[in-house]
Order: structure tokens, then C-alpha cells, then sequence
């Protein structure tokens, strides 16, 4: 079945079947990208919505953005604790489990999160954005011309693992692991990368064992501006258990990796799609500096969802939630929202609101890499347009592979041809 | 009524805007660097932080429960922080300064 074809089945699937039925986080959705016409029932009928039985058991859809707002700017009656579940819809995965400061509530959360963020901060990203186009220029200027390849291990992950490095100053010859790590996080077991939780323990084990001899190097020498020594001299977090300690690495490594690739894999996707669009970013790419990357990072929407749990029994847009259950946050849905978005579904470079998307979340729990991944994406394109200024010189060859995963949206491969 | 920002590097910039607007849509409105707002003005994302003149900040609206907790998980906030879209600008506002920084995040 073609792409189209398998949408228009999925359409009528939604709008068919019961109601109380939809399981927006069967994976498959994503992996077949046919999730959107049963957001929109559900943003329409039921907007915040039961599922009583799903792979992950019980949970609540929220799928509207002002609803979602509400959700994130109210941590006291939603919390993040990874003690109650965290931040993703799957309990049992013992990576998104562990303590890390994106699962904690106040004070705490606010006491971690500023030890990493300086690094992020703008005098750095200005100092950093010499090196990123540096390598950036590098991975392009090696990429074949006139032949199909895959974008995916080329480009986006290439770029965002490189980029990753540097900033935990990782042993550079090794970077690939902090690519396999970041896809053992996330992954479902059986899809590929993971066959079990203990798999993904045993892995991930490994993962702590090179951070904490990382940490050793770093907390016996000079403080240093990488993300391990900061944590390592910061009087904050020096005395972190190493379980935290761990738990923090894999959301820097998952939060700088992931989310970024996937966009970067995105925005050629998108503009394939979207033939026009490509045509105006390549007559004004200055574009870059304003509306664009915020719009792929909308129409990509690199996380699906974020998860909370209830502290106590609460309303919400009319609907009873009781205290412990499982509240789930669908940033794939209110980025789709057309009250919200106009033409939600299309790519416009120049969308006025393109900043409101929610794929950074908001609140205390707001993405503090984001102008970090805007920053890589933006010298990407400024990098692939000085070489290829053409609409349509990077052309998309062929359906992407899709993930198969109801939190990380992202593609595993993605072929191109470079036209020249 | 006229609002003063000044940007990282010192430089002035003087606009005259409507009385009611907030410190956020008149900074976006007239192209002031440094303030991006991009939740909207919900005070959701704190991409609009400035820093008042000191003189000026006894006169602003008190801040909400709001705006205090998104001040308190930033790492570069000071006793002059304050997220300009919560800064509604009343007459009495008129000639207003505020520092920009060098980008938000
Ligand atoms: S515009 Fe988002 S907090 Fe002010």
C-alpha cells in the first residue's frame, strides 16, 4: 500500500471505529505515520481521552494545545518524578526511570537543570557555532554526488553524535557509542536494538561504567566547560548517587542526539514534500534566521508526547483524573492543531506563530537545548544551500523507514541523491 | 509613551509604543534583539527575560506565581529579572529602561 492509500485507511479506521477504542500510543502509528486522523477525532470528540488497555496500560491523552499547556505549567498537580513514572508513557523501561532532572519536580529539577544549562547559554552557542559549521561543512563536502545514500547515518547522525562529543568531551574515536546508548534508551525491545529490559540494563550498565570512569578523570583535574566536568565540580550535583549521575547522562545524551537528528533527517523530508516551500527558503534563506528551523522542528515533532502523573485527583478540561494515573501529553496532536496552526499538516517556512509549537514542551520542564538543536539545524541548511542553492538538489528518493516507538518520532533511514 | 532597551553591547534603542501593550510585544513589534517570546506571552517559556533599570523596578507590577517559578529554574537570573511579557505597560510606565541580553535560552 502506498503512503496515501494507507492514510486514507487509516482515516476511515478512526472515524469508524469506537470511540473509547483509540489507542494513540500503538507504535505502529508512528512507524506507519498514520497517527494524525486519530488525533484529530480526538481533539474534536474527546480531548482528552481514556485508554483503558494499551501496551503501556492505563493512561490519559491530552491533545489539545491549550490543555497541554495547562498540564505543563502546573508541575505541583502533574509531576515529572521518575519516582511516580517520569517523563514517557512506558513504566517498565529502567532507562527513562532513572533519576534525571527532567523527572524531578522542584526544587530540585531547578537545582540540576542550572548546572548544565550555562553551557547552552548564548555566549556559548556563539563561541560553539564556528565548530559546528566547520563540521558541518566537512560531512557535506564528503557526501557522494549524483548517487542514492542514505541521509540518516550520513548527515543527521553524523552531525548531532559529532556535536554530542564535544560537548561531553567523549573520547572522540568512540562517539558512535553515545549513538548506540541514546537508541538503547529510547527503544522498544524488539524493534531492532533491545530484545528485553534486562538487555537494555545490561547495556546501559556499560554506558555507566565509561561515564563514571569519565567522571573520575575529570573530577580529579582542572574544572573544565564540558557537560561531565561541570557536573563533577558543580557543588550541586559533585555528590550525585551514580545512579543520577547515569540517569543525567542518558537524558543529555538522548535530549542532544536524538531530537536533532531526527529534524535534521525531517527538514529534508519536509521540503521534499512540500516542493514550494523549498522553492521560497532557496529564493530567501534568511529565512533560516527567523521562522524556518522552529517550523521543521513543529512539522517533525522529535518527541511524540510528555508523560506526567497525577499528584492528587484533578479536573481537566471537564474530565476527572485521580490522583497516580498516567496523564500523557501529545505534542504530535496540539502541533497539529488547526485552531492553533493554520494548515496544520503543511510546511510553511514563513508561519508567523512557527516559535509556539510545543516540541520543546513548556514550563519548567522546557527543553534547554533548544537553541542549541536550532542552531545545528539552521547551519546545516545554510551550509547545504551555499553548495546545492537549487529547489530540489537534495531529493528524497523513495519512502523513509520509520521508527517504530510511541515517544521518540524519528526515521531510520531516509534515502537522498544529491543532484549536481 | 517611550520604552528604552538596551542591547548586550550597550547599544540604545528608544521606541514609542501604545500604552497596554506588554514589554514583549513592543519589544517583537519594533525589532529589539535579544527577545524572542516564544510561547506567545503565556509566560510559559521565559524567552522574553530582560533586566530592569533599577530605578524601575520598584514601579512594575508585582509578579505572579507564574512568572516566579519560571525565574527560579533559570540560571542567569538576577534581582532585575523579570519576563517581559508579564511587564503590561501603563502610562505610568512611560520611559521605562530594560537590558536585553545576547539571545535567550
Ligand atoms: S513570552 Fe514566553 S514567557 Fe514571556
Amino acid at each position: 500500500m502506498d503512503a496515501q492509500t494507507q492514510l486514507r485507511a487509516a482515516a476511515d479506521r478512526a472515524y469508524s471505529m469506537p470511540l473509547e477504542q483509540i489507542d494513540p500510543s500503538d507504535p505502529t502509528l508512528q512507524q506507519d505515520d498514520t497517527h494524525a486522523p486519530y488525533f484529530a477525532r480526538l481533539r474534536e470528540e474527546d480531548p482528552i481521552h481514556h485508554t483503558a488497555d494499551s501496551l503501556f496500560g492505563p493512561f490519559w491523552s491530552v491533545t489539545r494545545y491549550d490543555d497541554i499547556m495547562h498540564v505543563e505549567m502546573n508541575p505541583q498537580l502533574f509531576s515529572s518524578d521518575s519516582r511516580r513514572g517520569g517523563i514517557a508513557i512506558m513504566d517498565g523501561n529502567a532507562a527513562v526511570s532513572l533519576p534525571m532532572f527532567i523527572a524531578m519536580d522542584p526544587p530540585k529539577h531547578d537545582v540540576q537543570r542550572k548546572v548544565v544549562s550555562p553551557i547552552v547559554a548564548p555566549e556559548n552557542l556563539a563561541r560553539m557555532s564556528g565548530l559546528i559549521r566547520q563540521r558541518t561543512a566537512d560531512t557535506l563536502d564528503s557526501l557522494p554526488i549524483n548517487q542514492t545514500f542514505d541521509w540518516v547515518p550520513s548527515v543527521s547522525i553524523n552531525l548531532t553524535t559529532k556535536m554530542l562529543a564535544t560537548l561531553f568531551d567523549f573520547p572522540f574515536e568512540e562517539r558512535q557509542l553515545l549513538t548506540y546508548w541514546s537508541d538503547v534508551t529510547t527503544a522498544l525491545p524488539g524493534t531492532g536494538v533491545i530484545d528485553s529490559e534486562e538487555h537494555r540494563m545490561a547495556e546501559l550498565r556499560k554506558c555507566g561504567e565509561y561515564f563514571l570512569r569519565l567522571w573520575n578523570e575529570r573530577v580529579n583535574a582542572e574544572p573544565k566547560p564540558d557537560l561531565i566536568s561541570m557536573l563533577a565540580h558543580s557543588e550541586k550535583t559533585r555528590n550525585m548517587p551514580p545512579d543520577e549521575y547515569l540517569g543525567n547522562v542518558l537524558l543529555l545524551i538522548v535530549g542532544g542526539n536524538d531530537t536533532t537528528r531526527n529534524t535534521m533527517s525531517g527538514s529534508v523530508l519536509a521540503l521534499n514534500r512540500f516542493p514550494d516551500e523549498y522553492r521560497k527558503l532557496c529564493a530567501n534563506p534568511q529565512l533560516l534566521e527567523s521562522t524556518a528551523v522552529p517550523e521543521f522542528v513543529r512539522w517533525q515533532t522529535p518527541l511524540a508526547h510528555m508523560r506526567r502523573t497525577a499528584t492528587q485527583d484533578t479536573e481537566l478540561h471537564g474530565k476527572r483524573i485521580r490522583a497516580g494515573e498516567k496523564v500523557v501529553m501529545w505534542y504530535v496532536s496540539s502541533n497539529r492543531e488547526p485552531g492553533k496552526f493554520n494548515d496544520p499538516g503543511s510546511l510553511q517556512l514563513d508561519r508567523e506563530n512557527a516559535r509556539q509549537h510545543q516540541s520543546f514542551g513548556f514550563g519548567i520542564h522546557r527543553c534547554v537545548g533548544n537553541r542549541l538543536a536550532e542552531l545545528q539545524v539552521r547551519i546545516l541548511w545554510e551550509e547545504i544551500l551555499k553548495r546545492w542553492p537549487e529547489p530540489g538538489q537534495i531529493e528524497v528518493i523513495g519512502e523513509p523507514q520509520r521508527l517504530c516507538n510511541p515517544f521518540v518520532r524519528g526515521y531510520s533511514s531516509l534515502p537522498v541523491r544529491i543532484n549536481a | 509613551m517611550k520604552i528604552t532597551y538596551i542591547d548586550y553591547n550597550g547599544t540604545q534603542r528608544d521606541v514609542e509604543v501604545e500604552a497596554g501593550t506588554n514589554l514583549r510585544d513592543a519589544a517583537l513589534n519594533n525589532a529589539i534583539p535579544g527577545i524572542d517570546g516564544d510561547c506567545g506571552g503565556e509566560c510559559a517559556c521565559a524567552t522574553c527575560h530582560v533586566r530592569v533599570d533599577p530605578a524601575w523596578l520598584p514601579r512594575l507590577p508585582t509578579m505572579g506565581d507564574q512568572e516566579k517559578m519560571m525565574l527560579e529554574m533559570m540560571d542567569d537570573r538576577d534581582e532585575r529579572s523579570r519576563l517581559g511579557c508579564q511587564i503590561h505597560l501603563s502610562p505610568e510606565l512611560d520611559g521605562l529602561v530594560v537590558h536585553t541580553p545576547m539571545g535567550q535560552h
